[in-house]
């Protein structure tokens, strides 16, 4: 198309909504839910293998060493990242009033080339193949793949904002453009690798050490910061508005929010090193603009609450919306919980326990699955063209019983950490070290269970909201009375009102 | 009209593109300042006495250490206090990992710091550990790894490995990667007739045979003289930590 | 020595630019007289097509 007529239709805003591709948003919506099921299945595995070790099945290819990269990847680059691409192609296409840059092809290709990495990495990881870098272990053959793909999606996200018709560029776009340029720089800075062969699988990274230790660190907590916080920023920045039915509170605070978010995030990967073989300098920098973190951390999350000022009752009547907006309290909860960690002298004692373990927990499953879930369940009824969800009771049972889940998970870690820290160094009267080592592993033992049971029910959550889509998808719709968490008769308004 | 609109969405076509390198550069600050600056500046990594590449087996078994993911419940750095001191000795210094590639510092002590448990334990008690850990250590939980000693260790590609090494900086000799295969069987059955040899181009190397079976080399061999040459290297009587920072 | 000391200044210099830098942010998006035209653009999500 002509692009002085694409630039005209902004004036004009024309009406050719079918060309938005919402065919390549179901296909990464069907991974995202499939992954997650896999993703929760290998974390509730591998965490009653630290209650049971015969779990491990005394096989070298189902050891909590090669079953633990396993569940990270597939919890937060298979789930996570489905869903982060699959709503960036849905928001980008609606906020610019324009189609995908490039056409069903190229979008097709970066979908099953995404999901190829995803098996190319998984498969390695269970034979063994690994470069023992944290959230970075798929070896240089996934690595270069994983890179064309992402120059791709850069290409397709980027085009299709040159392309729009809607003259201002909407934040939540910001916040998808940060974490795919931030995540492309990432990948390349932490994996450069010299592989030892063409033909093998092995390959040795460039840098030794100390220097290895900061850039993985760089890249470890940037992975956090701009893969599970940008870019889901970026969907709250849409679904809450949206599911709310009113724009976002402040659009000014989001921007400061913006460019204050990805300057300081950037500098907070060394209070992973804290009191190791790292030079104080670095640790002092990462400690301090850390801490300077929590401030636009709030002011993000205060705006995406303040987002319901005055529709607050939504609350109540609308269980989508009300994952959508407990998602940003736990953001508000981990974000603080963050740059407390990463002050030094808590560091000594959280550092190298199961407190960090709950914390990202805190992170991942309050804020990273919970908005995820509001995303589905505001997509599937829209996506599919039905009427509303099959049933909304179902997400309220998947509420509390996910809610419930996460609970016990964090509290347990927290519990765990912080005793495992204080029996390491807890010394009795005659000033010798009071516990063995492994005194405070049989200690963890009762925790580790009441974790994995949180982990069950957290996926027994995931498992209602399956079948629910499901439904969903085939057009079907419960009979059950409109939902109300409030005793009191609802009033006719609310009845009539069905969420969709 | 027509050409007044194109050079309008000119302008937002730049926008977007100003936008892209806007986040660029201030993603990039942080990370140029906190990462060139080890590279650069003089005492990030002390000069120590002792320190040296991995001899062939060391390194196949680190490589094993690596492929089962050990590092995610064993940290390999010790921080400098007084328990830490006391459970697992001296604390690490960035020289013991200048030739890690990549680092084994860890993030979680599922189990316990191996940075110096070199020496610690027999090798009869690795080799029994590793193969059934709960038959030495009841309330353990870590994994079984009996399969290490029923495989044998590829070693055919040892001297490609030193190679790809010294690409990235490891300073290995010509006569180290031309030796590698046959340092590694050296030092695996323990020849002693090759004994002297061997450790003069890789000193305080232990020698085997590891896993108590002398017929084969495994990956059970390897592993054990890596975990067995963990922290051993730098010779702490001679360290000084103001002169070591010069 | 020349080299540290000009660490130290630029590295100065440069944290007194991103000051002004993030002021300037700051100042942009709270300008009244942008106010109007950000509450617009906070209204993008509603306008989209094909929206039932």
């Amino acid at each position: 198309m002509n692009q002085g007529i694409m630039a005209a239709g902004a004036v004009g805003g024309a009406q050719d909504a079918a060309a938005y591709n919402e065919d390549i948003v179901k296909k990464f919506t069907i991974a995202a839910v499939i992954w997650a099921l896999v993703g929760f299945l290998a974390g509730i595995l591998i965490a009653f293998q630290l209650v049971f070790p015969a779990l491990n099945f005394d096989l070298e290819w189902t050891t909590f060493g090669r079953l633990r990269p396993v569940h990270t990847s597939a919890v937060v680059f298979a789930f996570g990242g489905n869903i982060l691409i699959g709503t960036s192609f849905y928001i980008v296409q609606r906020t610019c009033r324009a189609p995908l840059f490039g056409g069903p092809g190229l979008a097709n290709f970066i979908f099953w080339g995404y999901q190829a990495f995803i098996v190319l990495a998984a498969s390695g990881y269970v034979l063994g193949v690994t470069q023992s870098k944290e959230y970075a272990e798929p070896e240089w053959y996934a690595d270069l793949w994983l890179t064309v793909i992402w120059v791709l999606y850069l290409i397709v996200y980027v085009g299709t904002i040159v392309k729009r018709r809607e003259p201002h560029i909407y934040v939540a776009n910001w916040f998808y453009l940060a974490f795919i340029i931030t995540i492309a720089m990432l990948h390349i800075g932490n994996n450069i690798a010299v592989p030892v062969s063409l033909f093998g699988t092995k390959s040795y990274i460039a840098s030794a050490g100390v220097r290895d230790a900061m850039i993985q660190w760089w890249y470890g907590h940037n992975a956090v910061g701009f893969f599970l916080t940008a870019g889901f920023l970026g969907m709250m920045y849409y679904f809450i508005p949206k599911q709310a039915e009113r724009p976002v509170y402040s659009y000014r605070l989001s921007i400061i929010h913006f460019w204050a978010l990805i300057f300081l995030y950037v500098w907070a990967g060394p209070h992973h090193l804290h009191y190791t073989a790292l030079p104080d300098w670095a640790q002092t920098l990462g400690m301090t603009f850390s801490v300077m973190l929590w401030v636009p951390s709030w002011g993000g999350m205060i705006n995406g609450f303040m987002t319901l000022s005055g529709a607050w009752d939504k609350l109540r009547t609308d269980p989508v919306l009300r994952f959508l907006v407990t998602s940003v309290a736990f953001y508000g909860m981990s974000t603080f919980e963050g740059p407390v960690m990463a002050i030094k002298a808590v560091n000594s004692l959280s550092h190298y326990t199961d407190w960090t373990i709950g914390h990202v927990h805190a992170g991942a499953l309050g804020w990273n699955a919970f908005i995820s879930f509001g995303a589905l369940y505001f997509l599937v009824p829209r996506l599919w063209k039905r009427e509303r969800l099959y049933s909304i009771r179902l997400v309220t049972l998947h509420f509390w019983v996910a809610t419930l889940g996460v609970v016990l998970y964090i509290v347990s870690m927290w519990i765990s950490g912080i005793m495992q820290g204080l029996m390491w160094r807890a010394y009795d009267e005659l000033g010798f070290l009071q516990y063995s080592f492994i005194e405070t592993v049989e200690a963890m033992r009762p925790y580790y269970a009441i974790r994995g049971v949180g982990g069950v029910l957290f996926i027994a959550g995931a498992v209602i909201m399956v079948y629910n889509l499901w439904r969903t998808v085939k057009g079907d719709i419960r009979e059950e009375a409109a939902y109300e968490l409030a005793p009191h008769a609802p009033a006719p308004h609310e009845v009539e009102k069905t969420p969709s | 009209m027509k050409k007044r609109l194109l050079e309008k969405h000119k302008l937002l076509e730049t926008n977007v593109v100003l936008l892209c390198v806007l986040i660029l550069i201030t993603v990039s600050i942080g990370g140029l300042v906190q990462i060139v600056p080890l590279f650069t500046i003089e005492g990030t990594i002390e000069k120590v006495e002792g320190m040296r590449p991995y001899s062939p087996l060391e390194l196949a078994g680190g490589n094993i250490y690596i492929r089962e993911g050990c590092y995610l419940c064993h940290s390999q750095m010790i921080r400098p206090f007084r328990d830490e001191y006391e459970r697992y000795g001296h604390y690490s210094l960035a020289a013991e990992s200048m030739y890690d590639h990549p680092f084994q510092w860890g993030s979680k002590r599922t189990g316990p710091d191996l940075a110096r448990v070199g020496g610690k334990y027999s090798n009869e008690w690795h080799a029994v550990h590793l193969i059934d850990p709960r038959s030495v250590v009841p309330e353990s939980i870590m994994p079984p790894y009996a399969f290490l000693a029923r495989k044998d260790l590829a070693f055919d590609d040892a001297a490609e490995h030193l190679r790809t090494l010294r690409v990235v900086g490891v300073p290995y000799t010509d006569a180290q990667i031309g030796k590698a295969a046959e340092d590694l069987k050296t030092q695996a059955v323990g020849d002693e007739d090759k004994a002297e040899e061997l450790l003069a181009r890789y000193p305080k190397a232990p020698l085997g045979d590891f896993d108590g079976d002398p017929s084969r080399i495994t990956e059970l061999d390897a592993l054990i003289a890596y975990l067995q040459m963990r922290g051993n290297l730098v010779d702490f009587t001679a360290f000084d930590p103001e002169s070591a920072r010069r | 020595m020349d080299n540290e000391i000009l660490a130290t200044v630029g590295g100065t210099a440069w944290g007194v630019w991103l000051m002004i830098l993030f002021a300037g942010i700051i100042f942009w998006a709270f300008r009244p007289k942008n106010k109007k035209r950000f509450e617009d653009d906070g209204m993008i999500p509603f306008r989209e097509d094909g929206e039932r």
